[in-house]
């Protein structure tokens, strides 16, 4: 008997265990696929999105932001922003959502074997980065030094709260945390992440730099990276865009040749002059 | 060999009132001041005098489609839980498009590549086109606004029909060019008619000899590429455009579309609408960032897709036909044979500057 191909349209049914409460914007759930069987043979990389449904409202485009070595749950991060956002934040552990994943393309982990890592995270920018991060973090000998530079608008906007602590006291890995708008108990640096990111000047040799944020940061920090001598090739970012069918047909997420939704959301800024212009 | 047999202009209501027994009819008929195709009515009967306003591509893609019902179970008793159970809607039954002209035809093949492609295959459209059979009547005449000859096809161009039809005096001659197609003509309303190939073929080539010479957009995909810079291009080239959508509902190889879930109480069911990346809502993102915010943007992407995208990724091939719909409904009289001409100037004075 000859099985039919997958429907890709159809969402696995999910149980989401826990809700995290980051910041007063972002919310992370954590899910399990209701199939044990589906559960079990879920494999992705670092990098790769999922589409999240809430039945009757729809569907949204989310990093699975767990790493792949951490199998018990895949996590997801959420930020309010609109509809499916707000109705996502409303939804309480033993809840059901809807999940299409893995979609996408991932990190080039294995290229960044031995190389030297700075990653610059804005906002909820973050969420992609962690994954990578943890990844990197779980296979620590196969990556040279690894710099992490997180910024958020203020201090109680900066997700992932009890991990950035954890970082902070980490040898193997150096971490710079950053607000546009600062408190008196903020002890970290107040400014704009490209600014900081010159501050700090990692040396471009043997280094790859990951950057996800909204897309003026990016722009910002892409310069910010070009003055201290990254090249296109050593500078990746994961773009943000309106997604549908997360598998190349509905014509809504590319760039020029290239869809997002498939091709990305992961590029070097070599792949991305290579399209229209259109970030 | 392929069986040809002959139809007298009287004898396809029959046909298609035969056919609709055992399928979906779709053929284009009068309505109002437009022809569109729609499920053959033999009170309504059949307008074939002229192209179709509308475009035979929602016998695959129809304009709303459902995906899959849900439903929403909740426990009364504690611990409370609440279920969602998923039914996929799959299209049965088998179709037949009459009617459609060889761009209508071709067009579908521009779908096939992208809906039922190597790595994705889409479950919905993939059973509508495995069981829909294509009936195509070669065009007697190009039209005003037609150009299929400069994107590759022509008038009578057979690409992706399972039968086509060619007019003579009292009737058609019918050619079958897949087992599809061959299993239609068995009908008893055709007249055995071998003898008539020649003359068929002797018809398409009087149409063809009619076409104008004029120059061709083939091979311009890495032509536009250096435009893709000027955005000033773009905007000349867009400057009358009103965003309204006309020209992609009514192209026939236009195929984007968005999902929304329509919901009652506890059940509902997840929908998929044709779209139109003319409008400024087609990308715009949630956080209010619009990678194409201007009609410039939307524009170069519209005829880049058509003309250099989609030829990079399916072998060359053009994302457009050369129907003309678009130039003849639009309703700022945009036409993208100009867009494109001028584009391929454009690209050229750029070109030979870049030597000099
Ligand atoms: C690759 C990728 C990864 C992402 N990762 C994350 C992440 O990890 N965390 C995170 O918080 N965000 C992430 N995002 C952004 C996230 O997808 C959006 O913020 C989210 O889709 C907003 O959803 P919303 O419905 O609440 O917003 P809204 O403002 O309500 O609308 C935006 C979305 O709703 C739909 N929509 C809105 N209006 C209409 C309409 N008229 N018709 C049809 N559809 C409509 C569209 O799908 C659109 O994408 C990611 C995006 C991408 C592309
Ligand atoms: S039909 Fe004409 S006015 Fe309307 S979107 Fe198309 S080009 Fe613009
Ligand atoms: S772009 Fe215009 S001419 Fe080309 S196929 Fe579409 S409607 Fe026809
Ligand atoms: S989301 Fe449909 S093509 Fe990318």
């Amino acid at each position: 008997m000859t099985s039919n191909p997958p429907n890709v349209y159809l969402p696995d049914m999910a149980t989401i265990v826990e809700v995290v409460q980051e910041t007063p914007a972002i919310k992370t759930f954590r899910v399990v696929l209701n199939s044990e069987e589906r559960m079990q043979a879920f494999n992705f990389e670092p990098g790769q999105v999922g589409q999240l449904s809430v039945l009757g409202v729809g569907e949204s485009t989310f990093v699975i932001n767990s790493p792949p070595t951490r199998k018990d749950y895949l996590q997801f991060s959420v930020m309010k922003v609109g509809e499916l956002t707000s109705r996502l934040h409303r939804l309480k552990a033993g809840d059901q959502i809807g999940v299409r994943a893995p979609l996408g393309n991932a990190f080039p982990y294995e290229s960044m074997k031995g190389k030297n890592i700075v990653f610059i995270g804005g906002g909820i920018g973050m969420a992609p980065l962690r994954t990578l991060l943890l990844f990197m973090l779980d296979n620590r000998a196969d990556y040279g030094d690894i710099t992490l530079l997180y910024g958020a608008r203020s201090p109680r906007d900066m997700a992932y709260g009890y991990e950035v602590e954890e970082w902070l006291q980490r040898k193997d890995m150096r971490t710079v945390l950053t607000v546009d708008n600062g408190t008196p108990e903020w002890k970290h640096k107040v400014g704009l992440i490209p600014n900081i990111l010159r501050e700090i000047n990692p040396s471009p040799e043997n280094t790859v730099a990951v950057t996800c944020g909204p897309p003026i940061m990016i722009k910002f920090t892409v310069q910010a990276l070009q003055e201290l001598g990254f090249d296109d090739e050593q500078v990746v970012t994961t773009l943000e865009k309106r997604m549908k069918c997360g598998v190349g047909i509905c014509g809504r997420c590319n760039m020029g040749t290239s869809y997002v939704c498939k091709d990305g959301p992961v590029y070097t800024l070599a792949q991305l002059k290579q399209l229209p212009n259109e970030m | 060999m392929s069986t040809v047999r002959f139809l007298k202009a009287r004898d396809i209501a029959p046909w298609l009132e035969e056919l609709s027994r055992d399928f979906t009819v779709l053929a284009p008929a009068q309505h109002g001041s437009s022809i569109v195709f729609r499920e053959f009515d033999p009170a309504r009967g059949i307008e074939l005098s002229q192209l179709s306003t509308t475009p035979a591509k929602r016998a695959l893609l129809p304009p709303c489609e459902t995906l899959f019902e849900y439903e929403t179970t909740k426990t009364l008793e504690p611990p409370y839980k609440t279920s969602i159970e998923l039914k996929p809607t799959l299209p049965e039954g088998k179709s037949v498009v009459f009617g459609a002209r060889p761009c209508d035809a071709r067009a579908m093949q521009i779908f096939d590549r992208v809906y039922n492609g190597d790595q994705v295959k889409d479950p919905y459209y993939t059973a509508r086109r495995d069981n829909a059979t294509i009936v195509t009547l070669a065009c007697s005449e190009q039209e005003e606004a037609c150009f299929c000859d400069r994107v590759g096809g022509s008038p009578v161009d057979a690409t992706g029909s399972d039968i086509l039809l060619t007019p003579l005096k009292a009737g058609y001659v019918a050619e079958a060019l897949t087992p599809k197609g061959e299993k239609l003509l068995k009908s008893t309303s055709f007249m055995k008619a071998e003898g008539l190939r020649q003359e068929a073929l002797n018809s398409r080539n009087r149409i063809l000899e009619q076409v104008p010479e004029r120059s061709s957009f083939l091979d311009m995909e890495r032509n536009l590429l250096s435009l893709f810079g000027d955005l000033g291009f773009w905007d000349k080239t867009a400057e009358a455009c009103l965003s309204c959508g006309a020209c992609t509902y009514l192209c026939p190889t236009c195929y984007c579309f968005n999902i929304t879930d329509e919901t009652r109480g506890e059940s509902g069911r997840r929908i998929r609408t044709w779209d139109n990346c003319m409008s400024s809502q087609f990308t715009l993102e949630g956080s209010g960032h619009n990678p194409r915010p201007s009609k410039a943007h939307r524009m170069r992407n519209r005829i880049g897709h058509k003309f250099s995208y989609y030829p990079q990724l399916h072998d060359k091939t053009l994302a457009c036909v050369g129907c003309g719909r678009c130039v003849s409904n639009c309703p700022v009289s945009f036409d993208i044979r100009n867009a494109v001409a001028c584009a391929i100037q454009q690209a050229g004075a750029i070109q030979e500057q870049a030597h000099d």
